[in-house]
């Protein structure tokens, strides 16, 4: 018999713990599909975030170092400074990387630091229970915005990859989704395109992912994904924010 | 070793630092050591491997301290007071995921914004943790030019052997300050021990994780446990104090740093009128020499701890003594430096008072 589907040698022979229809999962394959096309998995060094992606480590099978909540761009800075030959991605959730870590972001994305950033956007707060994320849509619920995300009180969800994009020393910024098997393939590319900028020396290169949270959104994957379509990339449009390398 | 220099405080540890091998330097902005920073970002411009980054904050710093820790080559930060407070979080994990690291505190009045004088309010915050968890990091209290030169090596040398995070405390007082340094050679940097585990991309081996979370309460029990063996460990080996004329004392002036520099030239004028008083001045301020203030307490009975606070080593001293003296305090905390005059009439009161004088 033809073997046709494996894992990926990047990949710990491992089960995954994330919910079922969490984009984690996906997002993760994704990742060490790329390492292993572009055969970089003896120079990569990961930083998972504080939340539910903390685990990645349990997963990928690269050399990865856990930064406290919020600092993946400082920690990543660190570690590209001092090994410029590595390969170094930080994966960040929006409270990870929108909230808490936005200085350190916009300031790495600044200075062109040469590392790339997979920023999973799902809208939520998925390890400690379901709170407000500072990409929850407005009107949207959460365990501390009951009565759904009210902007002149919550304000408004944050357009983080745009305020990247704006940075001088960021070249590649995409938003990207994994909700649909065609979005899951595009994804795979943008993060491919994202880690050959690194590997060029082009500058900052990060990669938006929207992804499906059904336990916390309190809803059926399907209907998690159908949520992405119909709703959230209205405020989230899927689309090239900034490019400025082309085709590698 | 090379010929002596005349350079401020903030000068010799960052020069110190780069003899010692240490390549990055991340910081940010604050007073009174700024001229530490600034004296960084020349020093690493000019060597081959130096990167320097003013980050956009005291998190970024310590967190990019840690990245680079991760791959093991040695990096230092600095701030003062305030901005210490903020790279607490990065300590805790430095400590959690035992990870080396120099941090350089050069203390100023508070608590708050405070002032920009030389203060020693932060000695808690220094030697019982900081931030959050359980552990401890190893304080080193220079008091001279020449002590700043060497404890900045041996700051990065503890680091390394013990993987844990170093801190450098020093003042406003000790940074400014100009004093002649005879510096030790530069190292060379490849002749270091290479570090088993640190990160680098997983070649020819399996990949590497470094953590602090441990969600197994058993598993993170051992890791305190662990921790706590080392902790205990630096605690047999490393205690350094520094007496003065403790031979026939009968009273010791306990001081660290500027402080200790002050009570030196107090106890110089109290012995011109006969006082038996001299000094005992901890250079590691955790692990605090506990063992040698019994020691002590054999051969004299009084103990003035005197600290630019309102209080903090004093308690040090009390759990040391554990009551085989009386501890008596002065403290002046808020940034001001008094004089050895007024440190010598508060000795004078109280040899007098607890008649020192009489006897044998």
């Amino acid at each position: 018999m033809k073997k046709v589907f494996s894992r990926p040698k990047s990949m710990k022979d491992a089960e995954f713990h994330y919910c079922p229809g969490c984009g984690h999962s996906i997002i993760h394959r994704l990742i060490a599909e790329v390492i292993d096309e572009l055969g970089i998995q003896e120079k990569v060094i990961g930083i998972p975030p504080a939340g539910c992606a903390v685990l990645a480590y349990n997963y990928l099978d690269v050399d990865m170092g856990e930064a406290p909540h919020g600092r993946g761009a400082a920690v990543a800075t660190g570690i590209k400074r001092a090994l410029p030959d590595s390969i170094v991605f930080s994966y960040q959730g929006d409270g990870d990387i929108a909230a808490i870590g936005t200085a350190e972001t916009i300031h790495a994305a600044n200075r062109g630091e040469l590392f790339t950033t997979i920023f999973v956007n799902n809208g939520v707060y998925g390890m400690t229970g379901g709170q407000m994320a500072p990409t929850t849509l407005v009107g949207q619920s959460s365990t501390t915005t009951p009565g759904g995300r009210k902007s002149e009180r919550d304000g408004f969800p944050i357009d983080l990859s745009e305020m990247l994009a704006i940075a001088n020393g960021s070249v590649y910024i995409e938003r990207t989704s994994v909700h649909s098997p065609k979005h899951i393939i595009h994804t795979r590319k943008a993060i491919k395109k994202a880690f050959k900028v690194q590997m060029a020396g082009l500058g900052f290169s990060l990669v938006e992912v929207l992804s499906p949270c059904p336990t916390n959104w309190k809803m059926s994957p399907v209907r998690a994904n159908e949520l992405i379509d119909s709703t959230i990339i209205k405020y989230f449009p899927l689309k090239v924010i900034k490019d400025e390398v082309g085709k590698l | 070793m090379s010929e002596k220099k005349l350079l401020r405080g903030s000068h010799t540890i960052a020069e110190a630092a780069v003899r010692a091998g240490c390549r990055f330097y991340f910081g940010y902005p604050i007073t009174p050591q700024n001229e530490l920073t600034e004296y960084m970002s020349s020093a690493l411009a000019s060597v081959p491997g130096g990167v320097f980054i003013q980050s956009e904050s005291e998190l970024a710093a310590i967190n990019m301290v840690i990245g680079v820790s991760m791959t093991g080559k040695r990096v230092m930060t600095s701030s003062s007071s305030p901005g210490i407070s903020l790279k607490q979080e990065g300590i805790s994990y430095l400590a959690g995921q035992e990870l080396p690291a120099v941090i350089v505190n050069t203390m100023r009045g508070g608590p708050g914004l405070g002032n920009i004088a030389p203060a020693q309010g932060d000695y808690f915050q220094a030697t019982k943790g900081g931030g959050h968890g359980d552990y401890r990091i190893i304080v080193l209290a220079p008091g001279s030019g020449q002590e700043l030169a060497d404890f900045t090596k041996l700051a990065f040398e503890y680091a390394d052997k013990y993987r844990i995070p170093v801190m450098i405390l020093g003042d406003g007082m000790m940074g400014q300050m100009m004093e002649p340094v005879e510096f030790p050679d530069p190292i060379d940097i490849d002749s270091l021990t290479p570090k088993p585990w640190v990160l680098g991309g997983a070649k020819g081996r399996a990949s590497r994780i470094i953590k602090s979370l441990v969600l197994d309460t058993a598993a993170m029990e051992e890791h305190n446990w662990k921790l706590h063996r080392k902790h205990q460990m630096i605690e047999r080996e490393i205690p350094q104090v520094e007496t003065f004329l403790t031979d026939d004392a009968r009273m010791a002036i306990v001081a660290y740093g500027t402080a200790s520099r002050i009570a030196k030239g107090a106890i110089k004028k109290v012995r011109g009128i006969g006082l038996k008083v001299g000094l005992i001045r901890p250079k590691t301020l955790w692990p605090f020499p506990e063992r040698f203030f019994v020691e002590m307490s054999r051969v004299m009975s009084d103990f003035l701890v005197f600290e630019m606070s309102t209080g903090q080593m004093v308690e040090d001293v009390k759990l040391s003594l554990e009551g085989r003296g009386r501890v008596h305090f002065h403290g002046r905390p808020g940034g001001v430096v008094p004089t050895p005059d007024e440190i010598a009439k508060v000795i004078t009161t109280i040899y007098y008072k607890e008649k020192l004088d009489k006897g044998n």
